[in-house]
């Protein structure tokens, strides 16, 4: 069994297929986590470089704990966002780490479309981490593959997907991959965190987050940019937590069978309680530990596809 | 030297006339309409021009030219030779160059750039002193050394009491502002705001923040009783002030790239840079409603928007790559093969916009296709086919999304000054 693409960009036009091979070979590689030595030599020889123009702690750690239980060599590249005025453009950076010989380059850009255009610009093997406010595959399919794993299947699921939608690269890959395995998405938020037009992608607009907690079987609570969002789209941070906050009060009102999800990093009393963030219905942290497995899966089937 | 353009159709709308027309210039100068036979000027050089378009030259109200200061992207040269290479006798480039043309020194540096050119290069001043919307440029030092109209383009003019001060200041003299309208505290996405942005997660830049300008000049141009032009309009609400504007008798005048008429915003899909630039590609909808505005007359005319990048600057991640693309060489071909061929326009009503109107609103005089006056002509075939290929361009920089396009129609000649551009070269026609 192969992918059909020798690129995860996104999970735009991923047919199910692919999807439902990323989770099962996930779940394979899960089972090494829990094993005394969680390491397989399967990328054994293949050269992996993380290239992260963008600051990320958890993504970045994932992959690479990901790629090093694969045994893979790997090479990791921080920097800030690149400009012309600041020296080396991205295509010369990339040209010459390309020379050096990588067979995959896994990357985060605060542009949306990097992935793509690295795609023209090499041959290794692109994996997308995350591009501007565009999609974030893996933390998708690690959302997917953590419901999967409480409620057994995602066909038939009603997910919610709450808070800013209009900045989240989260929020697109999951309403792409949900939808293709058969799940009812919608969204919940400030009018003002909603991008135009998005219920042209077929999802539902709530502003009620109590409607949204007791309509769903999931919700995925996304983090609110606290610095950049304050007095532009919301009023304040107290009136986000009281409107659209999640707090155990409101999920016991509403839907005590509710599944909570979070990409983290967690907001503690702005999008969700401290009672909710550490309480019986999420499954935050296994979303975490579950992420370093559905990387090795897509690593595992990109790197050994040819 | 005298020449002879044999078995054309010699269309002006200036001048009524639509008619097949052999054409004798002699030194540059057009001195005979009509029959010629063979033998006739047995000393002359006759080109065989059968069914092809003999108009009165084209002109470009909308060029960036980037001397001073981009001399590796474009100059006033090369820009120029893009010009004649795409069918052009005239254009009309702007002023965000390093320095600003907004004073009367620099104005005079582009006209010795473009000295002894066959296309003439008229010099559109900025509205306001490097362009930044605090203090009036000197309009009337300007318009003395030549400045045809006055614009801040890149941004709009800033205030709306600066605007209104700097329309009735160039009405002094028959001058008009043109407008880049775009609302300062809306800007600064990469695409139109739509489905696709959300889709694609780029910053979006919404057709609102474009009428919310146009209305706005519209609104002051009634109330000063001044002339305004709307560059590169692309909205479909955009279009309709225009449109009730003019119902009203408000002097109010707009132009469409071929770019917002030929493409829409699912072209950004693949994340190529050469289909970024501001205004930026519109909805289908959008589209539409421009064409229909071509066909009413709403839109007055067709202009490119000609924006020169070197590689570098464009080969970039998408939010880093400047905005605008090249368009001199593709814009004839353009036009016709989607308003023409697409039956939304004749060749006359063509010829208006990309000829006729283009100089009215800015007061340059229209060629006249008459015995006597200096030939400012454009040949042009509307049924030849060819490919784009921008490593022919004249053009410096290649930044176009229409490499490789297939296109049906283009120019094949030019003439101006006394000068030939044809089969790729240049010729001189006097002496």
């Amino acid at each position: 069994m192969a992918l059909s693409t020798p690129h995860l960009l996104g999970l735009n036009g991923v047919p199910k297929e692919d999807i439902q091979l990323i989770l099962d070979t996930a779940t394979t590689f899960r089972e090494v986590l829990d094993r005394p030595i969680k390491k397989v030599p399967t990328l054994q020889g293949k050269t992996i470089v993380n290239l992260f123009y963008e600051s990320s702690t958890r993504t970045r750690i994932s992959f690479e704990l990901a790629q090093k239980r694969l045994s893979a060599d790997i090479v990791n590249f921080s920097k800030g966002t690149s400009s012309v005025s600041k020296g080396e453009s991205f295509k010369d950076t990339v040209k010459n780490i390309e020379a050096m010989k990588v067979d995959m380059i896994v990357v985060r850009h605060s542009s949306a479309g990097v992935p793509h255009y690295l795609t023209r610009i090499s041959n290794a093997n692109i994996i997308n981490a995350g591009d501007g406010l565009h999609e974030h595959p893996t933390q998708a399919l690690l959302d997917m593959y953590s419901i999967r794993e409480k409620l057994n299947s995602l066909e038939g699921l009603r997910i919610c997907i709450i808070g800013d939608i209009a900045h989240s690269r989260v929020a697109l890959s999951n309403i792409y991959g949900l939808k293709t395995m058969g799940a009812t998405v919608n969204v919940c938020g400030p009018a003002t965190m909603i991008p135009k037009e998005l219920e042209r992608l077929g999802v539902k607009i709530y502003n009620n987050v109590d409607k949204a907690i007791a309509e769903h079987d999931v919700i995925n609570v996304l983090r609110i940019q606290l610095e950049r969002e304050a007095g532009i789209s919301i009023p304040s941070l107290r009136e986000y937590h009281n409107y659209f906050g999640i707090t155990a009060e409101r999920i016991e009102r509403n839907n005590k069978d509710i599944l909570i999800l979070h990409p983290g990093p967690i907001n503690r009393g702005v999008e969700l309680s401290s009672e909710v963030a550490d309480g019986p219905y999420q499954v935050i942290l296994n979303q975490v530990t579950n992420g370093v497995a559905i990387r090795m899966a897509v690593l595992y089937l990109l790197g050994t596809a040819n | 030297m005298q020449i002879i353009l044999k078995g054309g159709i010699v269309i002006n709308p200036a001048q009524n006339i639509e008619q097949k027309l052999d054409l004798l210039i002699d030194n540059g100068i057009i001195k005979k309409i009509g029959a010629i036979k063979p033998g006739e000027y047995s000393s002359a050089k006759i080109y065989d021009f059968e069914n092809k378009f003999i108009v009165p030259g084209l002109f470009d109200m909308h060029v960036h030219l980037r001397e001073p200061g981009r001399e590796d992207e474009e100059t006033v040269v090369t820009g120029a030779n893009a010009a004649a290479a795409g069918g052009f006798t005239g254009l009309a480039c702007m002023p965000n160059t390093n320095p600003t043309i907004d004073s009367a020194e620099v104005i005079n540096f582009i006209n010795q750039k473009a000295n002894g050119h066959l296309v003439n290069v008229h010099s559109i001043g900025a509205v306001t002193l490097g362009r930044k919307g605090e203090s009036l440029a000197p309009i009337a030092e300007m318009v003395e050394a030549g400045a045809v109209a006055f614009s801040d383009d890149g941004v709009a003019v800033k205030t709306a009491a600066i605007l209104r001060k700097a329309m009735e200041y160039a009405s002094m003299y028959d001058k008009l502002v043109i407008e880049h309208c775009e609302d300062e505290s809306l800007a600064g996405g990469a695409m139109n705001e739509s489905v696709v942005s959300t889709q694609l997660g780029l910053p979006p830049l919404p057709s609102v923040s474009e009428d919310l300008i146009v209305m706005r000049d519209i609104l002051l141009a009634e109330y000063v009783g001044a002339r305004v032009h709307i560059a590169h309009i692309s909205t479909k609400a955009s279009v309709e002030m225009v449109r009730q504007a003019k119902k009203k008798g408000i002097n109010v005048t707009a132009e469409v790239t071929p770019h917002h008429f030929t493409l829409t915003h699912d072209s950004l899909k693949t994340f190529d840079t050469n289909f970024k630039m501001n205004p930026p590609l519109r909805s289908k909808e959008d589209v539409l409603a421009i064409i229909e505005g071509l066909k009413d007359g709403t839109i007055d005319c067709i202009a490119s928007d000609h924006a020169p990048h070197s590689i570098e600057e464009k080969d970039l991640e998408f939010i880093n790559a400047p905005n605008g693309i090249i368009g001199l060489e593709t814009q004839l071909g353009l036009a016709i093969t989607e308003l023409v061929h697409k039956g939304h326009l004749t060749i006359s009503q063509l010829v208006e916009k990309l000829s006729v109107n283009p100089r009215k609103i800015l007061n340059v005089p229209v060629p006249q296709i008459t015995e006597d006056e200096n030939a400012d002509l454009t040949i042009f075939d509307s049924d030849m086919v060819w490919t784009v290929d921008k490593n022919k361009f004249k053009s410096k920089s290649k930044n176009t999304p229409f490499d490789k396009r297939l296109l049906t129609g283009k120019s094949i000649a030019v003439i101006n000054n006394g000068k030939m551009f044809i089969d790729d070269n240049f010729l001189n026609i006097t002496g």
